[in-house]
C-alpha cells in the first residue's frame, strides 16, 4: 500500500530503491586470514593484504560465497555459477588498497524476490536486481580529535553482500519492511547477524518523486543509514525536499546525500565536480570465480526452513492468524521457543500465551527470549494446567506473573497459594446461595425479568470463591439457581 | 584518441597525483600516444572468443575460513607518518 504526498501542485509518489550491505558471518575476512570479530583492539585484525601493502595477494575465502549464494537463494534468485571480481577505484583514508574488490558487471547472484507483510495484513512482492560480494572498509573516527581522523582497519576486508533492490517499494513503511524481512531472513540463514547498531547492515536508500503514472524522476541516494527509523524519517525528508524543489520550477540533481539525525535533514554529500568516477574493471590478482551447480544443489539441500515457508505452516497446518505468524517468525529464536511450548499443545492457545503474555512481559522487562526466566516448558506445565481445569485462564495470568518474577513452576504456585480451580459443584452451589442471599433485591429483579443482571451475580460469585471456581459450572449452576 | 588537457588533470586529481600546466600538456600527448598504442589491439577480430583471465588454464586458489593472520597491529602502523593508540592518524576527514 503505497502512501502519496499532497503537494501545492497535486499529488505525488514516492519511489524508493534500496541497497542494503549485509556483513557475511564468517571466521576470517574475504581475501586474506585476519579475524572478522567485532569490538576488538584498533588495526589488531589486520593482514598485510586488509592494510593494502604493496605485493600482497587476495586470496578467496569460500565459505564467504557460499554465505552469499546460502543468501541469494533465500531471496529466490539465481546464483551464477561463474561471476568477476572488479576494483571499485576510489580515494578514502579508510580504504588503504585505493580501491575495494566488487562484483560489477558478472554478480554471484542475479534477480530474486522478497515478500513483504502489509500493515494491512496484504502482501508486496518487491524485486531484488543482484547480489554481489565485496570488501568492507575501514572504519575512520572523526571524534577522537579536533583536527584530525583516527582510523582503524579491523573492519577492512570483510566479506559484504551487498543486496540491490529494484525501485519497487512506494511508501517509508514498504521500504522498513523490507528491510525488516531482508535481516529475518539473513537471520534464519545464518549469513548475517542484522546487527544494524553494530553496523552489520547498512542501508544506501535510492529516492525519488513522481507524479502518479508518470516517469521515474531523478534520483538521489541516502548513504549509510543504520537504523530503520532513521531510514524512514530520511526517505520522508528526501522526498519532501524533493517536492520542494519541483514545485518551485527547479530540477533535481543526481546526488548523494547524508542524513542528520540531529537536524533531521539530509544534505549533499559530493558535490557534481566531484561525482564519482570509479573507473571499474576487472581485479588482475583475481580469476573469475567458477563452482559447480552441484555444490549449489548441495547448499541448496541443507538450508533452514526460511521465514516465509515457517509463516505458511504456522497458519496452514496450527490454524495461526496471518498477524500471529508474522510476530512469531519474525525473531527464528521466537518461532523455536513457540514450537516448543505448542509441541503436543493447543497451537491457538499457545501461540496467544506466548505473544500476548510472554512477549508482552519480555518487553516490559527489556528482554528477549534467550533470557526468558520462564522457559518454553515451563510455559507448557501452565498451558497444560488450564487445559485440564487446574486453574482457570484469568487465574493462570497471576501465575504467569508469578513465574516472570520468581521463576517457580507454575504447579508449584498454584499449590502454595491454594489456586486450583473449583469445579466441585456442591462447593459452588454453596457459594452461589450465600451471594443469593446477600442480594434479595438484585434477585428480585433479576427475576422481574432484568436479565442484564446475570452478569453481576457470576462476578459476584467468582470473587467470592477468589476467582477459583470454574467459569463453565458457575455459568450452569448459576442459571438454574437464579430461576428458582 | 588523443587526450586534452582537462582529462589528463582530471585523471591525475582521480589519481592524487599533483600535476603543473606543463606536466599536464606533455602528459596528454605522453598518455595519447600509449593509449592509440593499445588502440592497435582493437583490429584484431575477436568476435566470440571469451576474454582471456589467465594464461595458464587454472580456478581461483581458495582458502579455509580459519583466522591465520592479524594480530600485528604494531606492524600493521609501523610505516605510518602518524599513529596513535593503534590507530592510523590523518588529516581531518569529514563529508
Amino acid at each position: 500500500m503505497g502512501i502519496t504526498l499532497e503537494g501545492a501542485t497535486g499529488t505525488w509518489e514516492y519511489v524508493i530503491g534500496l541497497e542494503v550491505h549485509a556483513q557475511i558471518i564468517s571466521n576470517s575476512k574475504l581475501f586474506s586470514g585476519a579475524s572478522t570479530e567485532f569490538g576488538s583492539e584498533p588495526n589488531s585484525q589486520v593482514s598485510p593484504v586488509d592494510a593494502g601493502m604493496p605485493g600482497m595477494l587476495p586470496v578467496i575465502n569460500l565459505a564467504c560465497i557460499e554465505q552469499a549464494v546460502k543468501t541469494g537463494l533465500a531471496i529466490n534468485g539465481e546464483i551464477n555459477l561463474t561471476s568477476v571480481f572488479d576494483r571499485k577505484n576510489y580515494f578514502y583514508p579508510d580504504l588503504p588498497q585505493g580501491y575495494q574488490i566488487s562484483q560489477f558487471k558478472q554478480p554471484v547472484v542475479t534477480g530474486g524476490h522478497i515478500d513483504i507483510e502489509l500493515e494491512d495484513g496484504t502482501q508486496k512482492r518487491i524485486g531484488v536486481e543482484r547480489l554481489h560480494v565485496e570488501q568492507d572498509a575501514g572504519k575512520s573516527l572523526h571524534d577522537q580529535d579536533p583536527n584530525a581522523s583516527y582510523v582503524d582497519l579491523n573492519r577492512s576486508g570483510v566479506g559484504l553482500m551487498e543486496i540491490v533492490s529494484d525501485p519497487d517499494m512506494r511508501s517509508p513503511e514498504e521500504a522498513a519492511a523490507y528491510v525488516r524481512k531482508l535481516r529475518t531472513i539473513v537471520r534464519y540463514a545464518e549469513t548475517c547477524d542484522g546487527n544494524m547498531q553494530e553496523g552489520s547492515m547498512r542501508v544506501d536508500a535510492n529516492v525519488s518523486v513522481r507524479k502518479a503514472g508518470e516517469e521515474f524522476g531523478t534520483r538521489c541516494e541516502i548513504k549509510n543509514l543504520n537504523s530503520v527509523r532513521y531510514m524512514q524519517r530520511a526517505i520522508e525528508f528526501e522526498a519532501m525536499r524533493q517536492i520542494d524543489v519541483l514545485e518551485a520550477g527547479g530540477k533535481i540533481d543526481q546526488q548523494t546525500r547524508l542524513f542528520d539525525v540531529a537536524k533531521n535533514e539530509t544534505r549533499s554529500m559530493r558535490s557534481k565536480e566531484e561525482a564519482h568516477d570509479y573507473r571499474y574493471f576487472p581485479d588482475p590478482d583475481l580469476l573469475p570465480l567458477r563452482f559447480e551447480q552441484a555444490w549449489v544443489d548441495e547448499i541448496a539441500a541443507g538450508m533452514p526452513e526460511l521465514p516465509d515457508a515457517k509463516m505458511a505452516r504456522f497458519m496452514k497446518e496450527f490454524g495461526l492468524s496471518a498477524y500471529d505468524a508474522d510476530v512469531l517468525v519474525a525473531e527464528q529464536e521466537n518461532a523455536h521457543f513457540y514450537e516448543h511450548v505448542a509441541e503436543g499443545r493447543d497451537k491457538k492457545l499457545a501461540a496467544n500465551w506466548v505473544i500476548s503474555e510472554l512477549f508482552g512481559q519480555l518487553n516490559k522487562a527489556g528482554k528477549t527470549v534467550e533470557d526468558s526466566p520462564v522457559s518454553a516448558e515451563a510455559l507448557g506445565e501452565l498451558i497444560d494446567l488450564i487445559t485440564d481445569d487446574t486453574i482457570s485462564g484469568r487465574i493462570a495470568k497471576d501465575v504467569f506473573a508469578d513465574m516472570f518474577e520468581s521463576g517457580k513452576a507454575a504447579g508449584v504456585i498454584v499449590e502454595e497459594k491454594g489456586l486450583k480451580q473449583v469445579t466441585d459443584t456442591g462447593a459452588i452451589e454453596a457459594v452461589i446461595d450465600e451471594v443469593m442471599a446477600r442480594e434479595p433485591e438484585k434477585l428480585a429483579e433479576y427475576r422481574g425479568g432484568k436479565d442484564k443482571l446475570f452478569g453481576f451475580f457470576i462476578g459476584q460469585v467468582m470473587k467470592a470463591s477468589g476467582g477459583k471456581a470454574n467459569p463453565k459450572a458457575v455459568n450452569e449452576l448459576l442459571k438454574t439457581k437464579l430461576q428458582g | 584518441m588523443s587526450l586534452d588537457k582537462a582529462t589528463v588533470a582530471r585523471i591525475s586529481r582521480l589519481a592524487r597525483i599533483a600535476t603543473t600546466e606543463e606536466e599536464q600538456e606533455r602528459l596528454a600527448g605522453e598518455l595519447g600516444g600509449i593509449l592509440a598504442w593499445v588502440e592497435q589491439l582493437g583490429e584484431v577480430d575477436t568476435d566470440g572468443v571469451e576474454p582471456m583471465t589467465s594464461v595458464v588454464e587454472m580456478l581461483l586458489k581458495s582458502r579455509e575460513d580459519v583466522v591465520s593472520d592479524g594480530g600485528i597491529a604494531d606492524d600493521v602502523v609501523r610505516n605510518a607518518p602518524k599513529s596513535a593508540h593503534g590507530f592510523f592518524v590523518v588529516p581531518k576527514v569529514v563529508e
